[in-house]
């Protein structure tokens, strides 16, 4: 057994005309917490798809728990498939099924417990998440939190070996943000699993991660423990780590100039 | 839902769906009126057999006692050759007529089987000799209009001059009815 | 310069007459590869029937009273106008036989199909093109279950199966309108009315190539539904369009297909 799990070997994706990742390397080790942040529209989101092989590399390879992703079979994916659970933006949880059969949906697709087996799982998998008495609810019943911390319950159904988090902090007020922030952390000690949030929250992202990478431009921009990036002075980092209007990333779009835009202007 | 709630909605969409069909087969489509069962074939060669189509009835008495299967053409005999499927249950004489005739008046064309005397009944590939062939509307009419002049022709030396014009009337006349006044005949039961 | 323009913009518009017909091109084949990929993956909606049930109540069982009403309502037309001709001809007792046959080979499983795209072939665009666009179908892929397995060939052979259902109840309840329209209202003889119908309609002829039709229209009504929501560009914008464009497609398709299977079935 590997030390890391996930492997992401001088990746390059996108397509001809635009680039989204160029040469990225990245590790991570099981059993913790990795953060991948970065500005909206840098391939965050495809990096998690690329681990789950739902989208090819063009050069360079992922390899999760030593087999590289994009070479498997159909059946190869579905399999290592089964060692992740992806948590979604706003939940996906399937509108049609009950809270309930939500969660039970892995367990009844992907083995063949008996029903009373089924039931124990997922009512302890609910209250590991607070939410064992909403189980006969309907998805569009719950709230925004609420919807958020069963889609974790069902990420984590078949205690998985990775748990994939996207944007899990987006939308939620605070108190939702610190539930979610806590059972991501509490209940990746408690299962031993390897954590990959991706995600653009500074603040609670530094709280429970244990590595960060930050992306820009198509390469790993800068990597490091929280408190390493919080005290860094590279003006990216800064900048993002501190919420700065201007800098590396600038706050005017591409313009010509000021002057000659407003008094050039030909009625 | 619950689950047990639209299985029995399915089921009871499913019941009803049975049900039409059943209903149209029975009530609505000629299921139950072409219930033939086992058939024995024979054969019957025709000059003319018109309209006739396979899958047309072959009646008894007016009673549906089996189908016309193919027309084939015999090149040696340049006649068509009908093959009957009959129903087991009906024997008929060796000297049955096999006739064709018409549904209604402009209706589809059908056998009709008279049987004869004789003790000898009608096996699996046997032939009907004493066919009739179908009527055919232009036959008849030239057919019609012939007996008509010729018999003005044999009255015109009797009569003389005036006969002619009689003879020219009766022509008109024969010409001005309804041809389907002669195709009243051939309409049997 | 004008003319310049004028060139530019035929060009233009030729180019786009020209890319929206690769487009569809593209979509036609897109579309075909879902077919085969469905029936390829049917196994699943046989074994866990429950799953093809489930969908014959959403597609099938809620079609019932829109196909019943309608229905109905052409039978009793049918009786009315079929009546109003043929007592000119003295034919009168025929409108029993011009009731059922219209309905049993044409009406039946072309009205039952437009009626089913519109209803059944909506909602099942819109479910699949949601379930895209809020990221479930995705999730499925994730947890490695072949969203097509599991939402997609069910659907669809739901459909198929509630198709032929609907036709037949469509036709019966129709000569039920056309009953009670003809005998009761109008003053046709009933006996006659059904005896003609007997004598003129054939199980094998009219009946059952009535229900090949509504199969057939079943297959490619479903099948237009579940490929314009499963290709739905994830947003509302883009299920809306998609739900239009279903019942567009599938009514031309039916009304094309009717035009073949009537050429091969009901000619001499």
């Amino acid at each position: 057994m590997t030390q890391n799990i996930v492997e992401i070997d001088n990746l390059s994706f996108g397509y001809k005309s635009r680039m989204l990742h160029q040469g990225i390397n990245m590790v991570f080790p099981r059993g913790k917490v990795i953060a991948i942040m970065g500005g909206s529209g840098c391939g965050k989101t495809t990096l998690l798809r690329l681990i789950g092989g739902q989208v090819k590399p063009s050069k360079g390879e992922v390899r999760v728990d030593d087999q590289v992703v994009h070479k498997q079979s159909r059946e190869g994916i579905y399999q290592l498939r089964r060692k992740m659970g992806m948590l979604f933006q706003h939940g996906a949880l399937f509108t049609d099924l009950s809270v309930y059969e939500n969660v039970a949906f892995p367990m009844r697709e992907l083995t063949q417990l008996p029903d009373s087996m089924i039931h124990d799982l997922v009512l302890m998998k609910l209250h590991a998440v607070g939410l064992r008495g909403a189980h006969q609810l309907m998805p569009t019943e719950l709230s925004g939190g609420m919807a958020r911390r069963v889609a974790l319950a069902r990420a984590i159904a078949l205690d998985p070996d990775i748990v994939m988090y996207d944007e899990p902090f987006a939308g939620l007020d605070p108190i939702s943000m610190g539930v979610i922030c806590d059972l991501i952390r509490t209940l990746n000690d408690a299962l031993g699993t390897t954590s990959i949030i991706v995600s653009h929250d500074v603040k609670e992202t530094f709280l429970i991660a244990d590595y960060v990478y930050f992306v820009a431009n198509g390469t790993v921009a800068a990597e490091g423990t929280p408190e390493d990036l919080s005290k860094s002075s590279m003006p990216f980092v800064h900048q993002f780590v501190h919420g700065e209007k201007d800098g590396p990333v600038p706050f005017h779009y591409a313009a010509g100039d000021y002057a000659q835009d407003l008094l050039g202007f030909k009625a | 839902m619950e689950r047990t709630t639209i299985d029995l909605w399915v089921g009871i969409f499913v019941a009803l769906g049975i049900a039409a069909l059943l209903g149209l087969a029975m009530k609505v489509g000629n299921l139950t009126t072409s219930n033939i069962g086992i058939t024995y074939t024979v054969t019957a060669n025709f000059e003319n057999i018109g309209g006739l189509k396979p899958r047309a009835p072959v009646k008894s008495a007016g009673v549906v006692v089996g189908r016309v299967g193919d027309i084939k053409f015999d090149p040696a005999t340049f006649e068509a050759v009908v093959s009957l499927s009959v129903d087991k249950r009906y024997n008929f004489p060796k000297d049955t007529f096999a006739n064709i005739y018409t549904a209604g008046l402009l209706g589809e064309q059908y056998i009709g089987l008279e049987a004869g005397g004789d003790e000898a009944m009608l096996k699996n590939g046997d032939k009907i000799t004493q066919t009739q062939d179908a009527v055919v509307l232009e036959k008849m009419i030239s057919q019609f209009l012939f007996n008509k002049a010729s018999e003005s022709t044999n009255d015109a030396p009797a009569a003389g001059k005036s006969d002619s014009a009689t003879s020219t009337k009766q022509a008109d006349d024969a010409l001005t009815a309804s041809p389907l006044d002669a195709i009243a005949s051939p309409v049997a039961p | 310069m004008i003319r310049f323009n004028l060139i530019v913009g035929l060009v233009r518009s030729l180019r786009n007459v020209g890319h929206r017909f690769t487009e569809r091109i593209w979509r036609l084949g897109a579309g075909a590869r879902l077919f085969w990929l469905t029936l390829v993956s049917s196994g699943e909606s046989f074994r866990r029937f429950h799953l093809t049930i489930r969908e014959v109540y959403f597609t099938g069982v809620m079609s019932l009273i829109i196909i019943i009403v309608s229905a109905f309502f052409v039978g009793m037309v049918l009786a009315l106008q079929g009546y109003n001709t043929l007592q000119k001809y003295g034919s009168s007792e025929a409108v029993g036989v011009l009731v059922a046959l219209s309905l049993v080979r044409e009406l039946g499983p072309v009205v039952t199909a437009l009626l089913f795209a519109g209803r059944a072939g909506t909602a099942i665009t819109a479910e699949i093109g949601l379930m895209k666009a809020t990221e479930q179908l995705s999730a499925m892929e994730m947890m490695a279950v072949s969203p097509i397995s599991r939402v997609i060939a069910p659907r669809f052979w739901a459909g198929v199966i509630s198709m032929p259902i609907l036709a037949a109840l469509f036709s019966m309840v129709g000569i039920l309108g056309g009953y009670l329209v003809a005998v009761p209202l109008i003053g046709v003889d009933g006996g006659a009315f059904w005896s003609q119908m007997q004598a003129n309609v054939d199980w094998q002829d009219d009946i059952v190539n009535g229900i090949i039709k509504s199969v057939v229209f079943g297959v490619a009504c479903t099948m237009i539904a579940l490929f314009e929501g499963y290709d739905a560009p994830p947003t509302a914008e883009g299920v809306s369009h998609a739900t239009t464009r279903t019942v567009v497609t599938s009514s031309l398709a039916v009304l094309g297909l009717d035009f073949v299977l009537t050429s091969f079935m009901f000619t001499v």
